[in-house]
């Protein structure tokens, strides 16, 4: 017996399983396991399926406690200002109103970063743009503490309002913070890979593009909200709708001056994240603030206007893309430059500008490469991480490029790319290292999809298919702050019930993140999902995991859910092998029994097994962690781009353009994406499907854009629509149909091979778009979004007889500093700049031995 | 979350219940689906410290067939005109116009009073009560400048209802109650082009009837463009009404264009183009090229107001042939009609 | 000081009596008095569906409904899907599927869909769509959300269609391994 029970999964999709085409894919690379896999690979229901489909799912604004009080935020109406005055005297004495709380009360400063950590929970001396926290009031009710907002006043000298990168580069005083490179330029980065003059030398043809990527938001359907309560002696607790809770149980400490074992933070299920919640926020740091000011929960749910404020979404990013060629379509040599508009505060900025320019090598063999790169700093929302974090807007101006260099060339746009395809387990010009890469399997999947070779440049005017292509992290191979310790960390509590409880700080934001934990210790185990008890995502109870970004989740939660399940698995195999007389090492744990895999009569049942541990060994528990390996660059900024292994993808999408117009529809995508290995498959096709749709909302549609009122008549600079109805993101009717194609080449770092799916297919789709309306009607966008006026006036352009583009023609001459230069491994590099002394070095990156001696420590 | 200010609340059970309330109380507004009054109290752009709700006047809902002309009572749902058998076969430009609104749950509490009367709408207005403040309000609300044309003595708002181009171009009239009696007007006549003063109708009336002209001879058509084919209010509308005589020939022609200016703009280029000429491509191409003359798109809405400009010409096009019966030879994007 | 309204509301086939201020929402009383906070909020402006509920029978806005005006109204919310302890079909085949990813939207759309289903057992794509555009989802791409509506239609209708092999599994190439 022991193998008669078909484990209990969700009875229709678990037939479709048997069919699987990926079923009985037995890759040697495949780490974890060379057993046959019960769980993982197969589509099973999501762990908090049920809960979301009957409303049980506690989202942070469904959380109510007795006593709960009410808070709202005084947000500044001016972009750029001294506070000269607050007067919170006729707001007092409005009903139901309990207190405020002012910059004065906080004045310790916060920021994601360590290198910026420039916001204060309020605002102390000066606001930086429309929406800035002043002021915090509670009440008894949210409709109180709104009535009292409003009666706050608030009286400020207005300062000069910076509203774009060239005004912040040209106007050095008065600066928006008194920290960053030089006035208000935050950020400043130059970097060379390699003799860039000479690989420029070898080029037949040079090209050069100029594009410009606007600004977009997440745009959560949940709004952000928080609520924080004191309870036992000088501990607080604080409910939050975060990514990050770890990085915010650190800000909090660090403003409330507490010590961070008296603050716990709870990350709930994110109503989306999409980066928009991994910042800590103002309204958390105020929420937990009032509740140690009034001794009552304190709860804050921001308007959907407030979210727009709290942004952190895409920069608005100008670039110049030069690229040398040989004629057959092999690179020579790249130089990239990008203008980041970063808004008020730092946020993940300076990542975000190493961003722009870190994966342009992963996708392609770029054997010389240089990237200048500025970030300024402007009186609007910040900017910071939103899926693709820095590597949409740059991997936009690369594949139109690309698109453009085919037709110079007259090679097809599938065989330029297939042709310089970055090699598997190698290294880039600017040291990163690459393991696994699909790509190419990719591209054939969707050229073969739709056609491609048989339809591209050949379809009736006004019809035209586009190429894109895109790769991601699958983690940041660094953590936001410096340290030894493990990026990722589970415990397993096993005990004579059977069941079995796993604790990890991972935070689920609708990604599967709590399926994957749970698939990944249930398939060791041999157990099924609904044996596993979740307590995720929180610091009291959790161990750290640092959080829902980078597209960190399944690769480092997953390798850290193997770890400790294998020692739990390791531990029983120890107890069970003593009672039924085999070694340890031939027990497999499947359909929740343990038996040897030469005689499965020779079993005992799962519970069984963990009563026998729990007599030998006492109380069971284990622990696993997950430190990514070091990537081999070592010059200043090498610690972005860096990751366990980088996902691929490709696309085909195929427009239908009016001419008479400029609208154009989306009529299909082929969507290929390099997973390295599904856990879930109906979990990854969705965020594929997700990504695509997010993709295709910023080619098309999605902008966060400001009005600036004529400066005679008034400093306002104000977010031009922070509403649901006009800032525009697809609806059911604007989705086109999508062929999805899972690309299945285990990565060896990936826990059962798998890599990121995420964000990854997000960045193919508005290069994929502009690509295919220049075949549909041959003109170039070179802008995202594309309006379908962008594509009339291009049109109208053509036929005038002038160049059928529209786009930014100029990329301003800024200063980009001292650039660090970097021999590749090609030219007998060892990763340092030759130049660092003048050019800086990064301090305190540590040795690979001090990460695995942490690692082993973390695991014991 | 953002919630409503507090007010008196009304709820009349009959229009004459309703008039009495309006003209009794002072600063008071009527609320029909609640889909236009409530976001806008609750950015407090619109105020009132008394609310006459018209939702259990059960005498308000309805399509009836009268004989000779249709009566849609002012609280009848969108969904329930575009689901009227009786409107989609008589004005199936209307049915298009109503079904062409928001999304489907809106249209179930959207009422048909309530879009003619619909507030007229702008970006720098349609915003919250802290935003606007950060542009010093406008002139539409407690401001002093209309910030879409900064010189301009007038404010721009936008009359963005898609049931009123429809209901203009095909003669609809709607009566309007208060405590000092009734009057019945031509549609066209409700409306002012200000974008402040947008509604003839007084503060103490009430529209209680849309009264729509069963399908004469005329032809009809309605088309849209927006963003995105749910949700969005219209960023231009076309309505054409255009009778031939058995030649052909253009003898009336009555043609409104929406969201691009304060009232439903009657396009008198177009329709001088077209009368007396025969209502073919050749005219109604003219017909179209002139009618750009007619709207006055503004920087405040959706897309720039040069594209704006030039898609009068491609709409009217397209809307004057699909009327004439024409081919329409250009892609369509996604209206949402839902046909 | 704000009025008050005391009243009975029919929700979920139940009676429950509450008081509220006037001018709250049917949202607001969902979520507050009752506590039913299944029912979700996107922007409290109509203008993302995220708030649906049924009023008898007919998804609507619970934003922009006042509370005070449900009397004598069946109200139906996403806790009022479940038969028993049975997840009502459209749940069955959005979890299964992960129609639901963050989850936010689903009641709103899961409520839109039921009032579709009730109307019409055997929609096509394209009516799907249609009645569920006034709901906005930011994770699926819409795409699991037809293929879970379609399905729970099929399952209802007695007929067992799982969704296409494609659809969890992405579509066959050339890299598929064993081919």
């Amino acid at each position: 017996m022991g193998k008669t029970k078909t484990p209990k999964a969700e009875a229709p999709l678990s037939d479709a399983a048997s069919e699987a085409p990926s079923e009985g894919s037995t890759d040697k690379k495949n780490v974890a396991s060379d057993r046959p896999l019960n769980l993982i690979g197969k589509p099973f229901r999501r762990v908090d399926g049920r809960a979301k489909v009957t409303g049980q799912t506690k989202f942070a604004d469904d959380l109510h406690f007795p006593r709960t009080v009410h808070m709202k935020l005084v947000r500044s109406t001016v972009p750029h200002a001294e506070i000269v005055s607050i007067d919170t005297t006729e707001a007092a004495g409005m009903p139901g109103v309990l207190g405020f709380l002012t910059g004065d009360d906080m004045p310790n400063t916060f920021g994601i970063l360590p290198v910026s950590q420039d916001e204060h929970a309020l605002c102390v001396g000066k606001v930086r743009f429309v929406g800035d926290p002043v002021v915090a009031v509670a009440a008894l009710t949210e409709d109180q503490a709104h009535e009292a907002a409003l009666k706050v006043k608030v009286e400020y000298n207005d300062l000069t309002t910076i509203a774009s990168v060239e005004q912040a580069a040209s106007t050095p005083e008065p600066r928006i913070h008194d920290y960053g490179d030089t006035g208000n330029i935050h950020k400043q980065v130059s970097m060379s890979f390699g003799d860039l003059d000479a690989g420029f030398a070898e080029a037949d043809e040079i090209f050069e593009d100029i594009y410009y990527f606007e600004g977009n938001t997440h745009l959560p359907m949940e709004q952000h909200a928080s609520i924080a309560f004191t309870e036992d002696d000088g501990r607080v607790t604080i409910y939050s709708s975060t990514q990050t809770p770890h990085y915010l149980h650190r800000s909090l400490a660090k403003v409330l001056e507490l010590p961070a074992s008296r603050i716990r933070v709870i990350a709930c299920p994110n109503g989306g994240g999409f980066g928009g919640k991994s910042d800590p926020f103002n309204h958390e740091i105020c929420a937990a603030k009032m509740a140690l000011k009034l001794g009552r929960p304190v709860k804050i749910a921001l308007t959907r206007e407030e979210v727009f404020y709290c942004h952190r979404g895409r920069h608005p990013v100008l670039m110049k893309t030069r690229t040398g060629f040989k004629k057959d379509g092999r690179m020579t040599a790249q130089h990239l430059q990008t203008a980041l508009d970063g808004g008020a505060y730092g946020s993940y900025g300076v990542a975000s500008t190493y961003y722009t320019g870190a994966l342009q090598t992963v996708t392609y063999d770029l054997p010389k490469y240089r990237f200048d790169s500025i970030r300024a700093f402007t009186n609007k929302p910040p900017c910071g991480p939103k899926r693709g974090h820095g590597t949409p807007q740059p991997r936009a101006a690369f594949e139109t490029h690309l698109d453009k260099a085919a037709h110079r060339l007259g090679i097809d746009p599938a065989d330029i790319r297939l042709n310089n395809l970055v090699p598997p387990d190698s290294v880039t010009a600017n040291y990163l290292k690459v393991g696994s890469i699909g790509l190419g399997d990719c591209i054939e999947a969707v050229v073969k999809g739709s056609g491609w070779r048989e339809r591209y440049g050949k379809l009736p005017e006004g019809r035209g298919l586009g190429l894109a292509c895109g790769s991601y992290l699958c983690g940041a191979g660094l953590p936001i702050y410096w340290n030894f310790m493990p990026q990722s960390g589970v415990q397993i509590k096993l005990d004579r019930s059977g069941g079995v409880a796993v604790f990890c700080g991972e935070t689920e934001i609708g990604q599967g993140s709590d399926s994957v934990l749970a698939a990944c210790v249930a398939e060791i185990l041999g157990i099924d999902l609904q044996d596993i008890r979740l307590c995720v995502a929180d610091t009291d109870l959790t161990p750290v995991d640092l959080g829902s970004y980078s597209s960190r989740v399944t690769l480092m939660v997953g390798n850290a859910a193997v770890q400790a399940a294998e020692r739990a698995r390791e531990i029983i195999a120890k107890a069970a092998g003593e009672k039924l007389d085999v070694p340890p090492s031939r027990l497999a744990f499947s359909e929740h029994r343990v038996f040897d895999i030469e005689d499965d009569e020779r079993s005992m049942s799962f519970v069984e097994a963990v009563q026998a541990a729990e007599a030998k060994f006492g109380t069971l528990g284990t622990t696993g962690s997950y430190i990514p390996p070091r990537s081999p660059g070592r010059y200043r900024g090498a610690g972005v781009g860096p990751s366990p292994a980088y996902s691929y993808s490709a696309a085909v999408v195929e427009v239908e353009v009016d001419p008479q117009t400029g609208i154009y529809q989306v009529e299909h995508v082929w969507m290929a994406h390099d997973v390295g290995k599904c856990i879930n498959p109906a979990l990854v096709m969705g965020q594929i499907e997700g990504s695509v749709y997010m993709g295709l909302g910023e080619a098309m549609m999605e902008e966060q854009v400001f009005r600036r009122l004529p400066k005679k008549r008034s400093n306002a600079l104000v977010h031009k629509h922070p509403s649901l109805l006009e800032y525009k993101s697809p609806t059911f009717h604007e989705m086109p149909p999508v062929t999805s194609y899972i690309i299945e080449d285990p990565d060896p770092n990936g826990p059962f091979g798998a890599k990121e799916v995420g964000q990854g297919p997000l960045l193919p789709m508005p290069p994929a778009v502009a690509n295919a309306i220049f075949d549909a009607v041959g003109v170039r966008v070179d802008q995202v979004p594309i309006g379908p006026h962008h594509v009339l006036e291009a049109l109208e352009r053509k036929a005038k007889g002038k160049e059928g583009r529209v786009g930014p023609n100029k990329f301003p001459d800024y200063d980009f500093g001292v650039p660090l230069n970097v021999p590749t491994v090609a030219e007998g590099g060892d990763g340092k700049a030759t130049n660092q002394e003048t050019a800086g070095v990064r301090k305190g990156i540590g040795t690979m031995k001090d990460r695995e001696e942490a690692v082993g420590k973390g695991g014991q | 979350m953002l919630r409503l200010p507090s007010f008196q609340l009304v709820r009349a059970e009959s229009v004459d219940d309703a008039a009495r309330a309006l003209a009794n109380e002072s600063d008071t507004r009527i609320v029909a689906g609640g889909t236009d009054l409530w976001p806008n109290m609750k950015r407090r752009h619109q105020k009132a410290s008394t609310v006459v709700s018209l939702a259990n006047v059960a005498e308000l809902r309805g399509v009836k067939d009268t004989g000779g002309e249709i009566r849609i009572g002012a609280m009848t749902t969108l969904t329930d005109i575009h689901d009227s058998e009786l409107v989609l076969a008589e004005q199936p430009a209307v049915a298009r116009a109503v079904r062409s609104i928001s999304s489907p749950v809106l249209r179930n509490m959207g009422t048909i009073g309530g879009n003619l009367c619909l507030d007229t709408r702008c970006t720098y207005y349609n915003q919250n009560e802290e935003w606007r403040q950060s542009i010093n309000y406008c002139m539409k609300e407690q401001g002093e400048t209309c910030w879409v044309a900064p010189n301009s003595p007038r404010c721009w708002a936008i009359s963005a209802s898609d049931s009123a181009p429809a209901l203009c171009a095909i003669g609809a009239r709607v009566r309007l109650v208060s405590t000092d009696g009734e009057r019945t007007i031509p549609l066209p006549e409700l409306y002012h082009d200000d974008g402040i003063d947008y509604l003839a109708k007084r503060p103490d009336e009430i529209l209680v009837e849309v009264i729509v002209p069963k399908a004469g001879v005329a032809k009809t058509s309605f088309w849209k463009l927006r963003r995105r084919a749910s949700i969005d209010f219209a960023v231009l509308t076309v309505a054409p009404a255009i009778t031939v005589d058995a030649s052909n020939t253009v003898t009336d022609a009555h043609i409104y264009m929406g969201a691009v200016g304060s009232f439903p703009i009657r396009v008198h280029e177009s329709e001088k183009a077209l009368l007396g000429k025969p209502f073919d491509a050749e005219t109604i191409a003219e017909a179209a090229r002139v009618a750009r003359k007619d709207g006055t798109p503004l920087n405040n809405t959706d897309f720039i107001p040069q594209w704006r400009s030039r898609m009068i010409e491609r709409y009217m096009e397209a809307a004057l042939r699909e009327a004439a019966g024409l081919e329409v030879d250009r892609l369509a994007p996604r209206h949402g009609f839902g046909e | 000081m704000s009025n008050t309204t005391t009243l009975t509301l029919r929700i979920n086939d139940e009676d429950v009596t509450v008081a509220f201020p006037t001018h709250h929402t049917l949202l607001e009383v969902l979520r507050e008095e009752c506590r039913l906070t299944g029912t979700k909020h996107g922007c409290e402006l109509g203008e993302c569906g995220t708030c649906t509920v049924l009023v008898d029978g007919k998804p609507m806005l619970s934003c922009l409904v006042l509370a005070a005006e449900m009397d004598g109204h069946e109200i139906r919310t996403v806790e009022g899907m479940m038969i028993g302890n049975t997840l009502h079909p459209l749940q069955q085949a959005f979890a299964d599927l992960g129609a639901a990813q963050c989850g936010y939207c689903t009641p709103g759309i899961l409520m839109a869909a039921e009032a579709l289903l009730e109307a019409n057992p055997d929609p096509t794509r394209e009516q799907i769509q249609e009645a569920l555009a006034g709901n906005l989802c930011r994770c699926t791409g819409y795409i699991k959300i037809l293929e879970a509506v379609e399905w729970a239609a099929a399952t209802q209708r007695g007929e067992d269609t799982p969704p296409a092999k494609e659809s969890i599994y992405g579509s066959p190439h050339a890299a598929t391994k064993g081919e």
